[in-house]
């Protein structure tokens, strides 16, 4: 080992007379904004459609026929495009959830409010949603939700087309500790009745 | 030094903007074709490494999505870098020079059409002095074109022909570039300035596209290509980040890197020159004694096709084609990015000696 080299004293600079005593600059202010054009493609599209249809598509892996939905058009397990487009029926179980208790910048929800990670029945991959119609302290994992739609003349190209996911009057299904569906749970004795 | 080789190259053709595809959709043809041609799958591959930004597309961790594009599940050794494509060579060619892989996958993308781009670009300078005024990268490349024509390094007679030959010459040889055809340079002569000094004619185009390359090592290397292209020397350096202490006529980085890389042990067949303005191709000769008579993009370079993080991948892939093909023997591919040639990777590349 060798000695470091000492470290070099800072020069001393000298202002000009005319910013003596000026206050240094301890922050600066940037603001930046750009504008983009979002661009779908064609799985976002498919999807994006059947929503103004008040349907859930996703699509499926043409070699492990795992359904993605929705699909960003690639099937992360094969590499290849997720060619098949499956309709899921809405159902879903809730995977995973989390009550936000705190107000952030853009928030238009009352607080306290639940968002679900919901794996619909049918797919292999989850979808982000809303969770209402339920007391935080009622929601849990595994428990079955449905979407609730907007009205038929509102119906857009938009995820929020779907207003939230209400819990469904079913047997909870069951889910492993890494967060998938492992047994779907007894089936309804008659379908619920629609709102 | 493990001897390490290009053994495929694909692109897309590269069109101003491609509307009806996301980025994942584009780059899995590219990725696909480059994993066909040396006959291999993602699950053979010891290390994937890819080059974009999020900046371009304006999409939150959009390199994650486009990584679904090559298959990472089950979990593969990946890696990616805010930066050309060419670097992300460069992380796979130092993981090759380890000993612990002998395939490695690179490649990169990027969709300019979804933003502003020359002020998307703006976003690289130093946040502090320079970011804060918006200055664009065409205002950026007019600083540097002024500066080399007041200094005499250039002139707009020879940045016009830069113009004309790099267009002429992706028209004869080059299908997958956007801009192809023949438009002689006294028509260029006679353009209105853009920016500052600069015509049009003097900028890249913008981009949409995509390219990708396998690299290997070792005994893998002669199982994977008959036309091998092997990485002789490479190297990266890095000019100040602020314009005002930088010589804007001189590019010293490059120079040092084509030094460091061997470029002068012996002579160059033809030259892959990254220059996205055409006043950039001159500093570039100068600065790497591109001799004057040289081939030089023979694709058409970036001003013919200039994909964002991409075009600087496409100058080793290009490079690499004319060895395979048996139009060169030995050849230098350089990457640029950053405002006004910052930062600068120079190859050489060589094909088996008869």
């Amino acid at each position: 080992m060798t000695a470091a080299a000492p470290i070099p004293e800072a020069p001393t600079i000298t202002l000009p007379g005319a910013l003596a005593g000026v206050e240094g600059v301890t922050r600066v202010s940037t603001p930046a904004r750009l504008d983009y054009d979002f661009t779908a493609g064609r799985a976002t599209t498919t999807f994006l459609r059947g929503i103004t249809q008040h349907k859930i598509l996703g699509e499926a892996c043409p070699i492990c026929h795992k359904v993605y939905v929705p699909s960003r058009g690639a099937c992360p397990s094969h590499g290849v495009p997720t060619s098949e487009v499956v309709e899921l029926a809405g159902p879903g179980v809730l995977v995973s959830y989390c009550v936000v208790n705190v107000a952030f910048h853009g928030s238009v929800m009352e607080l306290p409010y639940v968002g679900g990670l919901i794996q619909l029945e049918g797919a292999d991959m989850f979808l982000m949603h809303l969770i209402q119609e339920a007391s935080p302290d009622d929601v849990r994992i595994g428990q079955w939700v449905e979407p609730v739609w907007v009205d038929d003349d509102e119906l857009a190209p938009t995820l929020e087309s779907i207003r939230y996911f209400r819990p469904l009057d079913r047997a909870d299904a069951v889910v492993d500790e890494a967060g998938h569906v492992t047994s779907w749970g007894p089936q309804p004795k008659e379908a619920p009745a629609d709102a | 030094m493990r001897e390490v080789a290009i053994v495929s190259f694909a692109q897309s053709r590269h069109s101003r903007a491609v509307e009806d595809l996301n980025e994942v959709e584009m780059l899995m043809p590219v990725t696909r074709a480059a994993l066909d041609q040396a006959g291999l799958e993602i699950a053979d591959i010891g290390f994937t490494c890819s080059g974009s930004t999020d900046y371009l597309a304006g999409n939150a961790f959009s390199f994650v999505s486009t990584l679904d594009g090559v298959g990472p599940w089950p979990p593969i050794q990946e890696s990616h870098v805010e930066m050309d494509g060419a670097w992300a060579l460069y992380e796979a060619w130092v993981k090759l020079q380890t000993g612990s892989i002998d395939t490695a996958f690179v490649y990169s993308y990027s969709k300019a059409s979804s933003g502003d781009l020359p002020k998307v670009l703006s976003r690289q300078l130093d946040p502090y002095a320079v970011g804060p005024l918006w200055l664009d990268s065409i205002s950026i490349a007019a600083l540097a074109a002024s500066a080399a024509l007041d200094a005499g390094s250039v002139t707009l007679e020879a940045m016009a022909e830069v113009a004309a030959r790099s267009r002429r010459d992706a028209l004869a040889n080059n299908e997958y570039a956007q801009l192809r055809f023949d438009r002689p340079a006294d028509e260029i002569m006679a353009e209105d300035a853009l920016v500052g000094a600069l015509r049009r004619s003097d900028c890249p185009p913008i981009s949409d596209g995509a390219a990708a390359i396998v690299l290997a090592a070792g005994d893998r290397v002669r199982e994977l290509s008959e036309h091998p292209v092997w990485i002789r020397g490479i190297d990266h350096r890095i000019d100040p980040m602020a314009l005002g202490v930088r010589d804007l006529t001189d590019v010293p980085s490059a120079r040092l890197a084509a030094d460091k890389a061997g470029v002068a042990a012996a002579p160059v067949d033809a030259w892959e020159l990254h220059a996205p303005f055409t006043h950039d191709e001159l500093l570039l000769r100068r600065a790497l004694a591109v001799p004057d008579d040289a081939v030089v993009n023979r694709s058409g370079g970036a001003l013919a096709a200039n994909p964002m993080l991409t075009a600087g991948l496409i100058r080793l892939g290009e490079a690499a084609r004319q060895i395979a093909a048996g139009e060169a023997h030995r050849t230098v591919a350089h990457a640029t990015q950053g405002p006004a040639l910052q930062q600068n990777l120079v190859a050489v590349l060589e094909g088996d000696h008869s």
